[in-house]
This record gives structure tokens, sequence and C-alpha cells, in this order.
């Protein structure tokens, strides 16, 4: 029984490991802020997601100690690691940061054009 | 082996902070950094959760919440600033 509750464990954080892993190899590797963002905000948040919960199945089977801090970071970890991949990505455009060279659709640039036409009508 | 699997997943998560860190020196612009040192914030609480089961202790997980508080504050506040120039605006109202 020990032998399935280690597994159990040991599947949950070396997900985790792996989802860090492929954000890492994202930040690196992607050529502009935007898609850099789209690595990093979603895969480490998952990423730390399952090894919290692989921390709490642990203490839950090994030492019977229901931990609801974990349960609290977790779902804190769950609202707020997109609110702030959301800001800091709306703060690089209106900050002037520029796209990739070979992207091909900037909307929100199109769109506040049309804006502004449509105001000065 | 569970012992030396925890070990293996401390390390590779190791790697992936010093690959984070590459980007926070690197990165061509700030918003770049924020976003690198943001990603470092929550790989550390996954850091912490790992180190806390090999040492078969509960008492640092509240320092986990505590980093993922910190880590949205911050990030917050910066990118407040990279926006308006300010982090708290004052009310000219008044």
């Amino acid at each position: 029984m020990t032998a399935i509750y280690e597994i159990i464990v040991m599947l949950f954080i070396l997900s985790g490991t792996f989802l860090t892993l492929a954000a890492t190899f994202g930040v690196i590797r992607l050529p502009d802020i935007y898609t850099r963002n789209h690595a990093a905000s979603k895969a480490t948040t998952l990423g730390a997601m399952l090894i919290l919960l692989g921390a709490m199945f642990y203490f839950l089977f090994f030492e019977d100690h229901f931990n609801s801090r974990l349960v609290l970071a977790i779902l804190f970890i769950f609202m707020t690691a997109p609110v702030s991949g959301h800001l800091i990505g709306r703060a690089a455009y209106n900050s002037g940061v520029k796209l990739w060279n070979k992207s091909v659709a900037d909307e929100l640039a199109r769109d506040r054009k049309k804006m502004k036409q449509g105001k000065s009508i | 082996m569970f012992e030396i699997l925890l070990y293996i997943a401390l390390f590779l998560i190791t790697v992936a902070m010093f690959g984070l860190i590459y980007r926070v020196i690197k990165g061509p612009t700030t918003p770049d950094r924020v976003v690198a040192l943001d990603a470092l914030g929550i790989t550390l609480v996954a850091v912490i959760a790992i180190l806390s089961i090999i040492l078969r202790t509960n008492a640092f997980l509240d320092i986990i919440l505590l980093i993922g508080i910190l880590a949205f504050i911050g990030t917050v506040a910066f990118s407040k600033y990279l926006e308006k120039g300010e982090v708290i605006e004052n009310d000219s109202n008044l």
C-alpha cells in the first residue's frame, strides 16, 4: 500500500517538474515578450500546482496530516498567476514593446485605430 | 527510490531556475525580466514544497503561501509602474 502512495505522490511531483522545465525552455527559446509570457504564466502555474498537490498528498498519506494551507496556496496560485501574466503583458504592450517581426496580426492596434477614427467622426 | 526521485526533481527544478535567471540577466526589455522574476517566485514555491517533503516537516508550509502572495504583489506593482509611471497615484480631486 505504501508503494502505491509513493507512486501517486511521485507522479504528481515529476509531472510538475517536467512542466516547470518546459516553461523554462519556452522562456529561453521563444522570440518575443508575449510568447515568453504565454509559456511562463501557463506552464509554471500548472507545474507549481501539481507539485503542491503532490506535497499535500504526501502529508495526507504518510503523516496523517491534512494541511489546509497547501490547499489555500493551490487556490491562490490558480487565481493570481494568470492575473499577473495578463497585467504584465498589458503593461508591456502599453509601454511600447515591439511584437516579433514575423508575427502576422496585431488586432489590438487595429481596433484602437478604428476606435480613434470613430470618435473623430 | 522515493528519496532519490525527490532529489532528482529538486535538481531539475534548480536547473529550471538557472534558465530563468539567464532570462533575467539577458532579457532585452524590462517586462521580460519581470515575467522571468514572477516565474522564479512560483518555482521557488515548488522548491520549498519538495524540500519540506525531503526534510519530513510541515513547518515550512506557511512560507509557500507567503511567497505566493509576495510574488503577486510585486508583479502587480511593477506592471503598474511600467504602465503609468507611478505605483500609488495621488488623488488630485481632493
